[in-house]
């Protein structure tokens, strides 16, 4: 190893050492969130939520750990094993790579790559593969219909989440989101690109199927649909995966819209985590307050109202980078 | 990044291998997928990041899921499992193997001898570099291919249209059970 001198291993290892902690930062904000969430939702709705365990109920993330993973962990005998086995882990894995792309401050940060956005919207489409197979591993009516929904919501939505990223795109000149974040000194984008930053929280909402957006797992038509055949940690999987989804559409909301880690007095990661955790409420904060609307006008919100939005917009945006260059 | 390529080339061989291999149509999609992300990191290896991302977004991310979602409907059972065995007998593969493997021959002569081979460089070029080029000398096959598309999802929309008022459809779906993947699937 005489090529690499001491300079370069240590730069190595910190990079390595920063990534490790943003991995396990992600998915242990993600496992709290499934209860803060609770704790939120019962403040919301004037009632305590789970506030037996620990102070003020702090604990009950690991009893809701030990109850997961000591539950049995069955695959149905009529299952597509290898399948059934995968899915989970494409849920769960292809979310969390995604936060490789996120600059959370001017040092930290896994990855300065030039196709940034592009990253996420690759991992966005592969994470359609753990619905569609976990549905289709399952063998069960409702896991079908469910995956069906889902990879059809997904796809729809996929269609105009690049396009209302691409008046952003337009206004830095780059897909690097460190480039993105340093556009933003001045203004947010959520001024410029106002429509943008709503047909984008719309789809990010739709792509994690979130409430309001969660007709593929629609308890009362097709109880819980794709993952109605999971139990134990394949089941806390595609759970925390889900979360992670939260965590990670809030961050680029933060990052793309919101100016990243730029505010005043506060230092970058506090400015970071303070968005973040704001679009994270807002999500709950729909969840709560939102019915859930029929799974044929989602498709038509999606198609005839979202996608000649962003069009739209885009358009403009081009004339107006165009006259102003 | 040389080794990056070979390897990635080595899977996406082997993936492409077994989804003609393999008798479970879903199984064998799952072998196209991760053969086409080996040929998103051949392209990132070559230096072209852009158009690794849209092989992803493209065809892993979209088309294919396409694919899975009409065979997943399917319902395919044990019985193509064994139609599929039976079409791979040897008496059916050999001939057509030989001759490719001689076309593989020929290829892999005239690179070595003709000096194809070029380094790879791992310099990367940028998504703007792309853009350039597609709009600038290529603005021609751009247009063309905007147009053919544009075609298409007219032809699409056509026939996945829907001539029932949508009073009338809401009231029958109850009663006729009417397939609900029907009209997005048409728009989509």
């Amino acid at each position: 190893m005489s090529w690499m001198s001491t300079d370069v291993l240590l730069a190595i290892t910190v990079g390595v050492l920063k990534a490790i902690v943003i991995l396990l930062a992600a998915v242990l904000s993600g496992a709290f969130l499934t209860v803060i969430e609770r704790r939120l939702l019962g403040l919301w709705q004037d009632r305590y939520g789970p506030n037996r365990v620990g102070i003020f109920g702090s604990g009950q993330l690991i009893a809701d750990m030990i109850k997961i993973f000591f539950k049995e962990d069955w695959i149905p005998p009529f299952a597509d094993r290898k399948l059934f086995v995968l899915a989970p882990a494409i849920a769960f894995a292809s979310l969390l790579l995604s936060f490789l792309v996120i600059p959370i401050t001017p040092g930290w940060g896994v990855a300065d790559l030039n196709i940034g956005i592009l990253f996420f919207f690759a991992m966005a489409g592969i994470n359609v593969y753990a619905v569609l197979f976990g549905g289709y591993a399952s063998a069960n009516k409702y896991a079908l219909i469910g995956a069906m929904r889902a990879s059809a919501q997904t796809l729809s939505y996929e269609v105009f989440i690049g396009l209302s990223l691409m008046g952003v795109v337009a206004m830095t000149g780059s897909f690097n989101m460190r480039d993105i974040v340093n556009g933003q000194e001045g203004l947010w984008y959520i001024v410029p690109q106002f429509f943008g930053f709503l047909t984008f929280l719309i789809a990010g909402v739709a792509v994690t199927h979130r409430a309001p957006f969660d007709q593929p797992e629609a308890e009362q038509e097709i109880a819980d649909g794709y993952h109605v055949e999971y139990s134990s940690m394949k089941f806390g999987m595609f759970f925390i995966g889900e979360y992670v989804g939260i965590v990670l559409v809030s961050a680029l909301l933060t990052t793309l819209f919101m100016g990243g880690w730029h505010g005043p007095l506060l230092p970058p990661i506090v400015w970071f985590l303070l968005k973040t955790s704001f679009f994270v409420m807002l999500f709950v904060l729909a969840r709560a307050a939102l019915p859930r609307p029929r799974y044929d006008r989602v498709m038509q919100f999606g198609w005839k109202f979202c996608l000649p939005l962003t069009l739209i917009n885009l358009l403009v945006t081009g004339v107006v980078v165009l006259l102003t260059a | 990044m040389e080794i990056a390529f070979y390897l990635a080339a080595l899977v996406a061989i082997v993936a492409t291998f077994r989804v003609i291999t393999h008798t479970n149509a879903v199984h064998a999609l799952l072998y196209l997928i991760i053969s086409l992300m080996a040929v998103a990191v051949v392209f990132y290896s070559l230096g072209a990041p852009f158009a690794a991302a849209l092989e992803v977004i493209v065809y892993a991310g979209a088309i294919m899921v396409l694919f899975v979602f009409v065979v997943m409907m399917l319902n395919l059972g044990s019985q193509t499992a064994h139609q599929e065995r039976s079409w791979l007998a040897p008496r059916i593969w050999v001939g057509p193997s030989i001759m490719a493997a001689l076309l593989l021959v020929v290829l892999v002569f005239s690179f070595w001898h003709g000096g194809g081979i070029g380094t790879i460089s791992g310099e990367e070029l940028s998504a703007k570099e792309v853009g350039t080029q597609m709009f600038g000398p290529y603005l021609l096959a751009v247009e063309l291919a905007a147009m053919l598309l544009l075609a298409a999802l007219i032809a699409a929309s056509h026939i996945g249209r829907n001539d029932e008022p949508q009073l009338e459809r809401d009231m029958n779906e109850s009663v006729q059970r009417a397939p609900a993947g029907n009209d997005e699937g048409g728009q989509a």
